[in-house]
């Protein structure tokens, strides 16, 4: 977390610097099947942040060493655009990123039927077009919906939101000025049939009640969010009351 | 009776009432409860409720017609690629040649396209394919076209009625594999004229009367 | 499947696009000198000094422009600093690697880069904040998203574009945000050949059968400012003045419909 400054993250009606509720999301877009080559793709923007995400797979794991005789491997990649953020990143992946990776992939595989594709890779590739705090959850978000559009075999969707605390206040939804000054950060990520956590971390200071708070707040967030996925790709679908031919 | 279910779009996750039809393709069941694995169209097939997937990859089922593109070479068998999640092998002896020591790249190379079948997928998806069936070749000449594997179906039509109005009118040579790989065989602006057609079905696959549609726009390229 | 099984092409396939190019056909019915539709977003992230999405048919290609004060070179202590980038992101085709830039992308920023720095496109030399202390130091950063053919193009198109609408963001040392000095707009065409005719605008499919392939950037006066010659065969002295025919003559409609400068 950043440094506590003298900026006052809320003001004295209650709303943030960006004119929000303590409670309230940023605007979230969701498009399905925005890339022609890879075989499932979702782009999202959540608040500032445009991620577009892409699948490959299932697909033979190369190099050999790393197939699994069992299932398929989850790998996930996370990526920043050198030009997504305020100071130009440098190409390629740091240890943020391949963090990220890993807790994206690890919350992914928790849904995905992966037994049903021994020896294969489901690569999903994640890219932050513009960064604006919560790029982590947004990647993951859009990265379901990718999967679905693949035609992965899924147990259910994943979905999530982070909250935090900001002046004392737990709030739902940093933007990029309250992840950088505010005084805890919990990005979280559930399977909304079952409620379970995929994903979870936390830095900063909280209490248990805060906690409790933050984690319910993020889970109501979650299950409106998980509904922007579903109209996301039944868009694509409209008017199949019709005749299906030829089965 | 169970149409209360049927052409249902369904998402993974969602919840499935089976109204006393056996659980089939795209379904799985968690405590006493069924639900969708892939985002799809629920059909019912001899008892058996399926979700049919909208979009993905090829996964191949014994017996299906495939166009595979040959990427290696064994001492007994031929590996292709059948566009689906693993290879496919083909061995000298599911073919109509004798091995008689030769080569088996002067059978057929390394890029050679074939028409050829699932035979047999092992436990562990293994996928091997065979030559030895009607109509199965070496394609030479002609060109090839992808298409979503998801739309094969509808590209062919209730007893191939789509595929066959296609053929008529532009008068086009059509081979259809299931793992989405089309073969066309024609002078070039009526391969283009298919093209075209093939990009426009998988487009508005989910919609009414596109049999009608699809036979109004190629006589107007006549 | 592999990787290396995307990369190998259906035979017939091979054959047939030199048949119909004999022929004076191309596979999605263009004429030998038509540009596959060029759709420009400027500005695609706001956030960056410079932005700009290129849809080119099928390929995807976003190119970012960042501005930040840096060190001058040594031997150029009055003159600001460009540099390009590019990523063949695994996303954009399963024949794409994770990893450090290969050859294809190291050539591809290389390219692009050389379009417009021999151009001119940009006064280097008014980049400069403090002599031989400080100067702006500009950014190209190419990040190919979907692979349907023709990457130099797209990449180049999309950074003159992205460097049209960049600023350069002198607020940060107390002076008035400017857009970018320009002095001139090249525009990179590539023909390929398949058998012996030469096509511009190769999509994917004539560009995995093509035997070479030539870029010429141009700029608004008609002159040649920079080309590449690529994959492994030859091209003829006539063609290579066809390909700059070309380059003038889709530069020109490019600079005025797309662009709109």
């Amino acid at each position: 977390m950043g440094t506590q400054s003298s900026m006052k993250l809320i003001n004295e009606e209650g709303l943030r610097i960006d004119g929000r509720k303590f409670n309230e999301l940023r605007p979230i877009r969701i498009e399905v099947g925005v890339l022609n080559r890879a075989d499932g793709s979702a782009y999202i923007e959540w608040g500032g942040n445009k991620v577009l995400v892409a699948v490959y797979g299932p697909r033979e794991a190369f190099p050999k060493h790393t197939q699994n005789p069992s299932r398929a491997i989850i790998n996930a990649r996370y990526n920043m655009a050198a030009f997504s953020v305020d100071e130009r990143k440098r190409p390629g992946p740091d240890r943020r990123a391949v963090e990220i990776s890993k807790v994206i992939g690890e919350a992914l595989e928790c849904a995905v039927f992966t037994e049903q594709f021994p020896r294969t890779s489901i690569d999903v590739y994640i890219e932050v077009l513009q960064a604006d705090a919560g790029t982590r959850i947004a990647g993951l978000t859009a990265a379901s919906v990718a999967l679905v559009d693949a035609g992965i075999p899924m147990k259910d969707m994943v979905v999530g939101c982070a909250s935090g605390k900001i002046d004392g206040k737990v709030v739902l939804d940093l933007n990029k000025e309250e992840d950088n000054f505010g005084e805890a950060d919990l990005p979280i990520a559930i399977i909304p049939r079952t409620n379970e956590i995929v994903l979870l971390q936390m830095d900063g200071n909280m209490t248990k009640d805060e906690l409790s708070e933050a984690i319910g707040m993020s889970k109501k967030a979650a299950l409106y969010i998980s509904n922007l996925q579903k109209e996301a790709l039944l868009a694509k679908y409209k008017g199949q009351e019709s005749e299906k031919e030829g089965e | 009776m169970y149409l209360d279910i049927e052409r249902k779009v369904v998402l993974p996750g969602q919840e499935i009432d089976l109204g006393g039809q056996k659980q089939g393709n795209g379904i799985y069941h968690e405590n006493g409860k069924y639900y969708a694995y892939q985002m799809g169209i629920i059909q019912t097939y001899n008892n058996y409720a399926n979700v049919i997937p909208l979009s993905g990859k090829y996964y191949p089922v014994r017996n299906d017609r495939v166009i595979g593109k040959v990427i290696d070479i064994a001492p007994s068998f031929w590996i292709m690629d059948i566009r689906g999640p693993y290879p496919g092998f083909l061995h000298i002896n599911d073919t109509p040649w004798k091995n008689v020591d030769e080569d088996l790249n002067k059978i057929l190379g390394v890029g050679d396209t074939v028409f050829l079948k699932v035979n047999e997928i092992t436990e562990s998806r293994q996928i091997w394919l065979s030559l030895k069936d009607a109509g199965l070749r070496k394609l030479e000449g002609g060109h090839i076209v992808m298409v979503q594997p998801t739309k094969v179906s509808r590209i062919i039509g209730k007893a191939g009625s789509m595929v066959n109005t296609i053929k008529e009118i532009t008068g086009v040579k059509i081979q259809l594999g299931q793992n989405g790989v089309v073969w066309l065989d024609g002078p070039a602006d009526k391969v283009l004229v298919v093209r075209k057609i093939l990009r426009f079905i998988e487009k508005e696959a989910h919609t009414s009367g596109l049999t009608d549609r699809v036979k109004k726009i190629l006589e107007e390229s006549r | 499947m592999s990787k290396s099984s995307d990369e190998i092409v259906y035979g017939l396939k091979r054959e047939y696009l030199e048949k119909i190019s004999s022929q004076g056909s191309r596979i999605d019915g263009r004429k030998f000198d038509e540009v596959r539709n060029l759709v420009v977003t400027p500005n695609f992230v706001p956030r960056a000094e410079g932005s700009a999405e290129v849809r080119l048919g099928d390929t995807r290609v976003l190119v970012g422009v960042k501005i930040e004060q840096g060190e001058p070179f040594p031997d150029t202590p009055n003159s600001g600093i460009l540099t390009t980038n590019a990523e063949l992101l695994p996303m954009a085709s399963p024949t794409f690697e994770s990893g450090p830039p290969n050859e294809d992308s190291i050539e591809l920023a290389r390219v692009v880069d050389r379009g417009i720095r021999e151009s001119k496109m940009i006064d280097l030399d008014s980049l400069v904040i403090e002599e031989g202390k400080k100067v702006w130091v500009v950014f190209i950063d190419i990040h190919v998203l979907d692979y349907d053919g023709n990457l130099i193009d797209a990449a180049s198109i999309g950074a003159v574009a992205a460097l049209l609408e960049a600023k350069v963001p002198a607020s940060k040392i107390g002076r008035e945000d400017i857009p970018l000095p320009i002095r001139h707009i090249p525009i990179m065409i590539t023909s390929a050949k398949i058998g012996s005719s030469l096509v511009v605008d190769p999509c994917l499919e004539e560009e995995e059968v093509a035997s070479a392939r030539i870029s010429v950037a141009t700029n608004e006066e008609g002159n040649v400012v920079a080309m590449q010659k690529g994959l492994a065969g030859s091209i003829t002295e006539e063609e290579l003045f066809l390909a700059i025919e070309s380059s003038i003559k889709a530069g020109k409609d490019i600079r005025k419909r797309v662009l709109r400068k």
